[in-house]
């Protein structure tokens, strides 16, 4: 198989409304940025990924063919993905994927979401035919998941505060993000409202606009450029209403960590691992995350949270951008996460970079939490 | 038309979508049931998973769930939520509780509200029953079903409610 890294990462400034740029406008500016990085002319990229959640959040449908001026895609080879909130994730591993088959040499991959087009919390309430008219958006879906997690290893209301609390205090140091709020800390999370019982506002990811851009390259076309070489990708996916689903721990997410640790030989994530960028939409979901992808048995990730192990300057810092809990344009959460993992080995984190790190994990989740894609990045070939 | 003096960079112009829905096969089978205040899973011959509402296929096995296994309207609070916010479009006034409803003998839960009891007293495990609408209500529609309510039984380990093949 051909090596492959990524040689540029471009992302838009999040907000909650961008209502300077329209849906092509975003994307552009994310892409220009990532082209930018990768030092590219437009001659060089041999096709087009574009990967964003639900159509049915901008009501505009099949984006992609609209947008084909807009992401370069004119007369190249174009392919659009969509998996829910993991799609930002699993659109990188497809785009690595079409160069580590010889398909392409050069692939530039695209997510997006202009959540300000419409009301994402509407289109993931439908009334279902037949059915009583009672979903709650995403929050509505996940909490009795988090409540369950909390009543089975008998975790402290406080570490979904810490989780928020930490995340933004990481996003004060991106300019980028969405949310930056002075002074967060955990008695400012918990004097918010009650959302979603056991989930407080704050505890919950805003709605955000942004787009997400990579190049990714074969390994003889990198030359001397600054690259995050992908050691480790792989996408699994459950059924959501199978029997004997656990939704709490999904057997998804642990088979697609396992795979991706197999092929970049890490045999002790927690050790292995120097940072990871984790999809955690609502405070709870780090803790879950942790056991779920292995660096610590079940029952004991709202202990390290706890002990300040996922701190920016902790054992396994998680999210040092701020996350998705600080910035979620949707359709390109996952990607933020994998393009950060890979900023992280290429020490281009500014502010937010964790120290000499040298493997960085990007995971996503999405739909029932039954979508799953991750990557391992290294600043080595080796 | 709009007096103000600045230009207009954005506007709302909400939209309605309609649109049909074919229920298929397995789902008719059981709104047909539903209609006549039954609750009608249906079972996957090869593993025996239970799935209420069925959705005409066991995902796990990857065959038609093509045995009926007439369900009683008990069961038990698998876990919940209390909605706070009110949900675009969305006609209940919070608080309400959404809850994974599981009934006994199913092998996944569905979504459905609990009533009749204050919300602080709700518990995961807690065992309840169907509220039904007056039976001249009833049409095609788990809306047929007002809400759960508790019932005076003990609580359950939700432990055991766990799918394993046998």
């Amino acid at each position: 198989m051909i090596q492959a890294g990524v040689i540029g990462v471009g992302q838009t400034k999040y907000d909650a409304k961008r209502r300077d740029v329209s849906m092509a406008g975003l994307v552009r500016e994310a892409i220009d940025n990532a082209m930018l990085a990768a030092n590219l002319e437009w001659d060089a990229i041999d096709a087009v990924i574009l990967g964003k959640a639900p159509d049915m959040f901008e009501g505009v449908i099949m984006p992609e063919l609209y947008l084909a001026d807009a992401i370069g895609a004119v007369g190249k080879p174009v392919l659009r993905v969509h998996t829910a909130g993991s799609v930002g994730g699993s659109t990188a591993v497809i785009a690595a994927s079409h160069v580590c088959s010889g398909q392409f040499k050069t692939v530039l991959t695209v997510t997006f979401e202009k959540q300000s087009e419409s009301n994402a919390t509407w289109a993931l309430s439908p009334r279902y035919p037949y059915s009583p008219h009672i979903n709650a958006g995403a929050g509505g879906y996940f909490a009795p998941f988090i409540r369950e997690y909390i009543r089975r290893y008998e975790a402290p209301e406080h570490i979904g505060w810490k989780v928020a609390a930490k995340d933004r205090q990481n996003a004060l140091k991106n300019p980028l993000a969405h949310l930056h709020i002075p002074g967060i800390d955990e008695k400012m999370v918990s004097d918010t409202p009650m959302l979603w019982e056991p989930l407080r506002y704050l505890e919950s990811c805003p709605s955000s606009d942004g787009a997400c851009a990579m190049v990714i390259t074969a390994q003889d076309q990198v030359g001397s450029r600054n690259v995050a070489w992908i050691k480790g990708m792989a996408v699994r996916s459950e059924g959501t209403l199978s029997a004997g689903r656990d939704e709490v721990n999904p057997q998804a997410g642990i088979d697609c960590a396992k795979d991706i640790y197999n092929q970049a030989g890490i045999q002790n994530p927690f050790n292995d691992i120097d940072c990871a960028e984790i999809y955690v939409p609502f405070s709870w979901y780090e803790p879950m995350w942790l056991e779920n992808l292995g660096f610590c048995d079940l029952g004991e990730g709202w202990k390290l949270t706890d002990k300040d192990a996922t701190a920016i300057d902790g054992e396994l810092p998680f999210n040092m951008s701020g996350g998705v809990l600080s910035s979620n344009p949707i359709g390109a959460s996952g990607m933020i996460r994998f393009g950060e993992a890979a900023l992280q080995v290429m020490g281009l984190a500014e502010d937010h970079q964790v120290e000499d790190a040298k493997v960085a994990m990007g995971h996503a989740y999405g739909g029932a939490a039954q979508f799953f894609a991750m990557w391992i990045v290294s600043s080595t070939l080796d | 038309m709009s007096t103000e003096d600045t230009p207009k960079d954005y506007s709302e112009s909400p939209i309605n979508l309609e649109y049909f829905y074919t229920a298929g096969s397995a789902t008719t089978r059981f709104l047909n049931q539903v209609k006549e205040g039954n609750i009608v899973g249906q079972g996957c011959p090869k593993c025996k998973a239970v799935y209420v509402p069925p959705r005409g296929s066991c995902p796990r096995c990857g065959v038609a769930t093509d045995i009926e296994v007439p369900l009683t309207d008990k069961g038990c609070i698998e876990s919940f939520t209390v909605v706070h916010i009110p949900i675009p479009g969305n006609p209940i006034v919070p608080p309400y509780v959404c809850a994974m409803i599981r009934l006994d003998g199913a092998n996944i839960s569905f979504l459905h509200l609990i009533q009749d009891v204050d919300i602080e007293n709700i518990r995961i495990g807690m065992r309840i029953q169907a509220v039904w609408k007056p039976k001249e209500e009833w049409t095609h529609s788990l809306e047929n079903i007002k809400w759960f309510a508790p019932i005076d039984e003990p609580d359950v380990d939700v432990a055991t409610l766990r799918f394993q093949e046998s």
